[in-house]
């Protein structure tokens, strides 16, 4: 490849992000001073499909300068595709892809004001305007408002990032004025967040089987772990060998838990069978869908517990080497994952020689940067890879050609965390748990108008108004959403939904990835809706047209609807009721990915369901 | 590439398109078997020179047993399978594809949209008067051509062309997202700061006029390009010794831009910047 590189140069401290990630440059192919060149330099250029085959160290690469200097500028990425033999054009097309990076300078720290469906409920606009009256030019903040952030039983929630060495975050949540601007001007003096076990109202309930750690055990010990049953899964993983662990996940009934359902028992044995290696094993911890946080709260609450999952599902699928895909708004749970995995290591529980059963297996950490889309399973590979996080088509599917074109397995957290019981309690008296075709026990991310918000465990069957009436649902409740914003709404009297995957179809709705959001007559529904639609528009990847350009008319045409619907209604709202349909359908039928196949479920339900706009 | 490269002979499958029996060698995708069975399916991002992106979404037909429509380019035709073309909910989201990329890009130069639109009866006003477009201005930053992203359609077919399935420079990305999402160089430079070779092979592939011969551009911003007064001549390049074949447009004895056919075994409808632009010697009469 005869690259071109511009002539702008790094700072020394975008140098500094850059060589601490990748070591310093071996020559000055790579970008090395010229003054120092070594005779040798002069005879071959160095790189070639050595240095090309580090190009999923762009991602990371991108974060380290936007750590260090809170914006990425030209000098710094033309460094960075030197270093990596990476195109300046794909990595710039890479760069301005994700929410959290900028190309443009901006102030060291940038406040993250969530002002998605919980937190503008909880009075985040309000918050925004406040915010943004203190820390106005010149402040050294920036404010950015953005999509949910994963802290929706503490809504309204801020997410301060401040850039250096080391970058500093701090989290405000339930936010206020005070506290947000606190959060930004200094991170290191911002209270400590309040421990994971906060958002699990039933925490230490007997009874709970994923969440039974969380708020028990140090989510920093190992030992602790262990002394509450950590690692006997992995045992048993390896009594029965990789077959023996596919036969019981099939047996157990499995699905996966972030959305799509699909049987993961069937997942792994196509891969397991794949004659093509390696193969890899990637957890899906991007969650983003907005209204959840249950990921989010294993992995702080019980590291470990994922850890030792993907030990067993790489065991079982014959990978070597696994991706922890995390939500780069994550920061706690990117420590305690990081910490996680040292001490893993250190013990033996991760590296060359597992358990010393002569089975070797490490995982990789990637955080994403602030796109929706990167939770699509294929839009995930490309973001490991180093490209745009667009979806690919399919087939071909993950399992024949997933991660650096390799079969792969891709879980999501809550689906892994599942495989431990499975294997502790045996298939049998695990299917025993939920109904017959929905088995086990599901995670419901429950916030709005509810006095307990949380993450609550129950078994599937459990009916929708059993939930809210756990988390203390609020008089005057108007509609709730369920799956978040690719998921649609349900009315007050049809509580008695049983929360399972054919119970929800049945009723033509989705449990998707178990969000239950319940909004009180003091919500205007128009304004939620907008926000959905505002959410499409703007995670929207831009590869196909359905999408691309059917979520920005699915917006206007909502905008029409809310101002006519102060006024009047009549035929200029069925005209764009009408529209809306005809635009949501083709979304449905023709877009390449989930994303724009379900950007208009919400919307449709609460036309169809509740009546919005009548 | 219509030139077929002798291979193993391929095994023929056997499938149904609107229930007639379809035949077509192992690999084909369904837009192969259905322009082999005469059957019109419109397509914008689709090209013949490289690997489908499905993009566009234009071309989308009903499979049986799929949940979604599948794009005919990209899906390859699996043997049983029943494809239907013209079902009322393929049609329903060819006509709000054209009416989406009607409303928000200039398709004024697109072969053939105009009757698409026509075809599938898109209204692409009823989107009403405050409709958001792509609102760009032409990009005219050097002598050879000219970047008029008011009409991109967001095919990725430049930068497939510019990147390793062609020409491995790599000046072009897909930045930013979204309904912002844009073709540019690194840094939104102009192009005569980035890695562009001027090959020009990104204008060869271009399906809406988007990117095009600064002569052609200034034509028709004069209004002076009249293709029906053009004549095509094909010949060989004379710069170096590869032989490629040029086909020169000529109105009134001008050379008014260079394309390549596409059925050339070689090159495939790829030039270099001598044979795409190096044409004044040939009018310099002086």
């Amino acid at each position: 490849m005869d690259l071109r590189f511009g002539d702008s140069k790094p700072t020394d401290d975008e140098r500094a992000a850059v060589d601490a990630l990748l070591g310093p440059p071996e020559s000055s192919w790579e970008g090395a001073a010229r003054d120092g060149m070594r005779a040798a330099d002069l005879r071959w250029a160095r790189g070639g499909r050595a240095a090309r085959d580090r190009r999923d160290l762009l991602l990371p690469g991108l974060h380290a300068i936007n750590d260090r200097v809170g914006w990425i500028s030209e000098g710094a990425l033309d460094y960075l595709c030197r270093r990596l033999t990476v195109p300046p054009a794909q990595a710039y097309g890479v760069a301005t892809f994700y929410a959290m990076f900028s190309v443009k300078p901006r102030p060291a720290t940038v406040l993250h004001v969530c002002t998605d469906l919980a937190c503008v409920s909880a009075g985040a606009s309000e918050l925004c305007a406040g915010i943004e009256a203190r820390l106005g030019l010149g402040s050294g903040v920036s404010v950015e408002r953005g999509p949910c952030l994963g802290l929706c039983e503490r809504a309204p929630a801020a997410l301060a990032v401040k850039s250096g060495d080391p970058v500093r975050t701090a989290v405000s949540a339930p936010a206020t004025v005070e506290a947000a601007v606190l959060a930004a001007s200094a991170p290191d003096s911002a209270p400590e967040e309040p421990p994971a076990a906060m958002a699990v109202p039933q925490a230490g309930d007997p009874s709970l089987t994923l969440l039974r750690r969380v708020g028990v055990v140090d989510p920093s010990s190992l030992d602790d772990y262990r002394a509450h049953g950590g690692y006997t899964a992995l045992r048993r993983a390896f009594e029965l060998g990789p077959a023996g662990v596919i036969r019981e996940v099939t047996d157990s009934g499995l699905v996966g838990r972030g959305g799509a359902a699909f049987p993961t028992g069937r997942k792994w044995q196509a891969t397991a069978a794949q004659p093509d290696h390696p193969h890899y094993l990637v957890c899906n911890a991007d969650e983003s869908e907005p209204g959840t946080f249950k990921d989010r709260v294993l992995m702080e609450g019980d590291p470990y517990a994922l850890v030792e999952a993907m030990t067993i599902a790489a065991y079982a699928t014959g990978a070597h080497q696994g991706y922890l895909y995390l939500r780069g708004e994550y920061p706690r749970a990117l420590r305690r994952m990081r910490h996680a995995l040292d001490q893993a290591r250190a013990r033996g529980l991760l590296g060359d020689d597992i358990l010393g059963q002569g089975y070797a297996f490490d995982i990789e950490i990637r955080r994403g940067a602030g796109a929706y889309i990167c939770g699509e399973e294929t839009a995930l590979f490309n973001s490991i890879e180093g490209y745009r996080g667009e979806p690919r088509s399919k087939p071909p599917f993950p399992v024949d050609k997933g991660l650096f074109g390799r079969p792969t397995v891709e879980n999501n957290v809550e689906t892994l965390v599942n495989v431990l019981p499975i294997l502790t309690m045996g298939a049998p008296a695990y299917a025993a748990i939920g109904t017959r075709r929905s088995t086990g026990p599901k995670l419901f991310c429950v916030s709005g108008g509810v006095e307990r918000p949380g993450v609550y465990e129950l078994p599937f069957g459990a009916t929708l108004g059993e939930l809210l009436e756990l988390a203390g649902v609020r008089e005057g409740l108007r509609a709730v959403l369920l799956g978040g914003a690719a998921g649609g709404f349900v009315r007050p009297d049809e509580t008695d939904i049983p929360l399972t995957f054919e119970g929800t179809r049945e009723a033509g709705t989705t449990l998707g990835s178990g969000v239950v959001m319940a909004f009180d007559e003091t919500v205007p529904l128009p304004r939620l809706l907008l926000r959905i639609a505002e959410f499409f528009r703007d995670e929207s990847c831009g590869q196909c047209v359905p999408c691309r350009v059917g979520t920005v008319r699915q917006e206007e045409a909502l905008h029409r609807l809310a101002a006519q619907h102060a006024g009047r209604t009549g035929a200029a709202v069925s005209d764009d009721i009408a529209l809306l349909r005809e635009v949501g359908r083709a979304m449905r039928d023709a877009s390449i990915c989930g994303l724009g196949q379900t950007a208009w479920n919400a919307v449709e339900s609460a036309i169809d369901r509740l009546g919005a706009y009548e | 590439m219509t030139v077929t490269p002798l291979g193993i002979p391929r095994r023929l499958l056997e499938f149904t398109i609107d229930g007639e029996e379809a035949r077509v060698p192992e690999g084909s995708t369904i837009l192969d078997a259905c322009r082999a069975a005469g059957k019109d399916i419109p397509t914008l991002c689709q090209g013949d020179t490289l690997t489908p992106k499905n993009a566009c979404r234009v071309c989308v037909v009903e499979v049986e047993g799929s949940r979604t429509l599948v794009p005919a380019c990209s899906r390859k035709a699996e043997p049983g399978m029943e494809v239907r073309t013209d079902t009322e909910r393929a049609r329903h989201s060819r006509k709000i594809v054209l009416e989406l990329l009607a409303s928000s890009v200039d398709l004024s130069t697109t072969p053939q949209v105009a009757d698409w639109i026509k075809e599938y009866e898109a209204k692409p006003d009823r989107f009403g008067p405050d409709a958001a477009r792509l609102d760009e201005e032409p990009k005219i930053d050097n002598d050879l051509y000219v970047r008029d992203y008011d009409k991109c359609i967001l095919c990725y077919k430049c930068v497939d062309a510019c990147g390793d399935q062609w020409q491995n420079t790599f000046a072009i990305s897909v930045t930013g997202r979204g309904f912002d999402a844009r073709i540019a160089v690194e840094h939104d430079a102009p192009l005569t700061d980035s890695a562009c070779v001027y090959c020009g092979n990104c204008i060869e592939v271009c399906p809406t006029g988007a990117l095009s011969f600064k002569s052609e551009f200034d034509m028709r911003a004069a209004g002076t390009w009249d293709e029906s007064a053009q004549t095509e001549t094909t010949t060989v390049c004379a710069y170096c010794g590869v032989g490629c074949n040029l086909t020169l447009h000529v109105q009134d004895n001008e050379i008014v831009k260079v394309t390549s056919p596409h059925d050339n075994p070689v090159t495939h409808g790829n030039l270099c910047i001598k044979g795409r632009f190096g044409y004044q010697h040939v009018q310099n009469r002086g």
